[in-house]
């Protein structure tokens, strides 16, 4: 067990797993010479050469259809897209070649690929370079959608996803990267398709992925320190499959429920989790599912425009105190 | 020895036979787009059809250019490619008829025929998305030093799509075996290709990519066989790709389902008048390499090849409702949900 930041974890998994297996490989936009503009590659183009770390032109489509097709073909491509919003360029590879090669033609080839990309707001980059659009592709069957919150996390959803035999989107965060955190040693992958209660509690549930599980754990040891509130903490970490078991289950201990989430409420990950509890704890809820989410506009860059529109802990600690003051639960604890 | 013949030498016997293959060919696809395009109307076949009546040539030409260990993509209009690769017919068919026995296993239909045994890798119906993944299984062959070469069909169309451009300098960057074909048939759906394309002599475009070019008389499929071949050794010896344009016509509407009421009588008498099928059809005669009574008896073997087909794809049954949720997912996942649009996310009273 060595502790170390998510930025690290995936720069050796990737090294890891690329010594492992000759069919691994690198492609992206900046990956090799530059070294990635997050520097997750740092240093692999020297080492493995530019054949497996290969930079690719500025032609999001062309070359991730070209993953696409190498992974056809039985390589295991692990594309990075510089950031989310990039993805959308890519869109039709992803979604409709990616997504449906393995089952529009009956099963005959699998596509083998990952592809890595990062979203997040709260850097003044503006609108188009700010969004968190994961809800695209974990809308869409024949995709997998990952999103570690932790270094540990990073680390084992990475191996699962490039031994994984489907294509997956690999997300990551901006705020993530410099976060540190003990991280297993040896190579064990996670299960896809597979949340984690990564608190436990009794009083409220918080379900939340990528960043905001990781402000879900702030906040619950904030609540718990000064209010004695115990917050549960459900990760979700894979968006497609959800595993919807682990949220109902924890829902049922607790009886209400927040959902923590990046991207903008209206159709968002958050309605499909609150959707899900009703249908499976509707008898158990003893308030509405809420939702803290990204307003509703596409964010700005001045630094308190974008601050008010992006959710914080300071938003969750209060939608608690709304949600335990529905049940009449704020007491619990403190006396 | 050479005289005064000009573009037509005294045949060879091996050539005439060459000739009577390719026709048989040529037979076999206007056949059984004809039988196609009936099953259509006795709605026996549904969605989206396009067929290759008029590119025959085109597609017997293409195909006779590469070998059994190379790589085929193509956009919707695949069933002649399917075909002459080498998929059999029955199954052929069987997928357009969306049955189990299809080769696709009845998920994929007209526009999405696969067979990974003839390496043909789809049949794709997004305009331009099989371009990107040509050059992918070209990434492939050459990453594994392979000798393999990759050939990816498309549409005059397709050359307007941003996916043609960043392929093509793709190709050329990391020197992929790879041969593009444009199947310009003058017509997308009903926009012709000067309303639609700024440099209408499409292969001209390559030159951007100082790719190598050429563009060749679709209806000849010796012409189109000999240039491919060209292509296709320059993809394979020198990892150099390649775009040719073959110029035909389309004998019928973008689909089954088109009339083509926009094109004139003229039009379409121009493009009947270049018909392959019966261009070949007079020239072996002319040739004296076939008899017409010869020719006729071929045509009546295609026929029967075709009616077993039908009888194949009639007889197989449709796709079992259980097999619905086979194919999501290639490495299987918890919590996939496999629930009918009727069905709750979670037993009821649960």
């Amino acid at each position: 067990m060595a502790v170390m930041s998510y930025r690290q974890a995936l720069h050796d998994t990737l090294r890891a797993e690329m010594l492992r297996d000759p069919d691994v490989f690198l492609m992206g936009e900046e990956i090799g010479r530059f070294e990635g503009s997050y520097k997750i590659t740092a240093g692999l183009l020297d080492e493995f050469g530019p054949k497996r770390v290969r930079d690719t032109p500025i032609a999001e489509e062309g070359f991730t259809g070209a993953a696409v097709g190498a992974a056809m073909l039985g390589l295991r491509p692990v594309v990075e897209i510089m950031t989310i919003n990039f993805s959308l360029l890519a869109l039709d590879q992803i979604v409709n070649h990616a997504a449906k090669i393995y089952g529009m033609f009956g099963g005959q080839r699998s596509v083998p690929m990952v592809i890595r990309t990062p979203g997040g707001g709260g850097q003044q980059l503006a609108a188009t370079h700010s969004q968190n659009v994961e809800l695209f592709y974990a809308f869409t069957p024949g995709l997998k959608v990952v999103a570690p919150s932790s270094p540990a996390d990073a680390k084992a959803l990475l191996i699962a996803s490039i031994r994984d035999n489907d294509p997956v989107l690999f997300l990551e965060n901006l705020a993530l990267y410099n976060t540190k955190g003990e991280v297993p040693d040896g190579d064990e992958p996670a299960e896809i398709g597979r949340a984690a209660v990564t608190r436990e509690g009794t009083d409220i549930t918080l379900v939340a992925y990528s960043r905001m599980a990781h402000v879900a754990l702030q906040v619950a040891e904030k609540l718990a320190a000064d209010e004695g509130i115990s917050a549960e903490v459900v990760d979700l970490r894979s968006l497609r499959p959800l595993d919807r078991p682990t949220i109902i289950e924890s829902v049922k201990k607790t009886s209400c429920a927040v959902v923590l989430e990046d991207d903008w409420l209206t159709y968002g990950i958050g309605a499909e989790v609150a959707a899900s509890i009703s249908d499976g704890a509707f008898d158990y809820l003893d308030a509405p599912v809420r939702r803290v989410a990204m307003a509703e506009v596409p964010l700005p860059y001045a630094k308190p425009l974008e601050l008010a529109a992006l959710p914080s802990a300071n938003d969750v600690v209060t939608v608690v105190h709304q949600t335990l003051d529905a049940v009449g639960r704020r007491s619990v604890g403190a006396h | 020895m050479a005289t005064t013949s000009r573009k037509r030498p005294a045949r060879s016997a091996k050539n005439a036979e060459e000739l009577l293959g390719y026709y048989r060919q040529m037979l076999l696809v206007r056949r059984f787009e004809e039988r196609t395009a009936q099953a259509y109307t006795e709605a026996k076949i549904g969605g989206y059809c396009h067929l290759n009546l008029g590119e025959e040539a085109t597609v017997v030409g293409l195909m006779a250019a590469i070998e059994e260990r190379d790589y085929l993509f193509t956009n919707y209009r695949d069933h002649g490619y399917a075909l002459i690769r080498g998929m059999d017919p029955g199954r052929v068919m069987a997928e357009l008829y969306g049955r189990q026995d299809g080769v696709s296993k009845g998920w994929g239909g007209s526009m999405h025929l696969f067979d990974t045994d003839v390496r043909q890798l789809g049949g794709y119906g997004i305009v331009g998305g099989q371009l990107p993944l040509a050059a992918g299984a070209a990434l492939a062959v050459s990453y594994r030093d392979g000798d393999e070469v990759v050939m990816c069909q498309m549409g005059d169309g397709t050359t307007n799509i941003g996916a043609f451009h960043e392929t093509l300098n793709i190709a050329t960057l990391w020197d992929l075996p790879i041969v593009f074909v444009v199947v310009n048939n003058r017509l997308g759906m009903g926009t012709t290709v000067e309303m639609s394309s700024a440099e209408p002599e499409l292969y001209k475009r390559a030159s951007s990519y100082r790719m190598e070019s050429a563009r060749v008389d679709g209806n000849d499929v010796i012409a189109v066989r000999d240039a491919a071949k060209v292509a296709v050794e320059r993809a394979r010896e020198e990892q150099r790709p390649y775009l040719l344009e073959t110029v035909s016509g389309r004998l019928r509407g973008h689909s089954v389902v088109d009339p083509a009421a926009y094109r004139s009588k003229e039009e379409v008498d121009e493009v009947r008048a270049q018909d392959p099928v019966a261009g070949l059809h007079d020239r072996l005669v002319a040739d004296g390499a076939a008899t017409a009574e010869g020719l006729a008896e071929i045509d009546a073997d295609v026929h029967r090849i075709v009616k077993a087909a039908v009888e194949f794809a009639e007889k197989s049954p449709a796709p079992e409702v259980s097999s619905l949720f086979d194919y999501t997912y290639a490495s299987p996942v918890p919590n996939d949900s496999r629930r009918l649009p009727a069905d709750p996310l979670f037993p009821v009273g649960a």
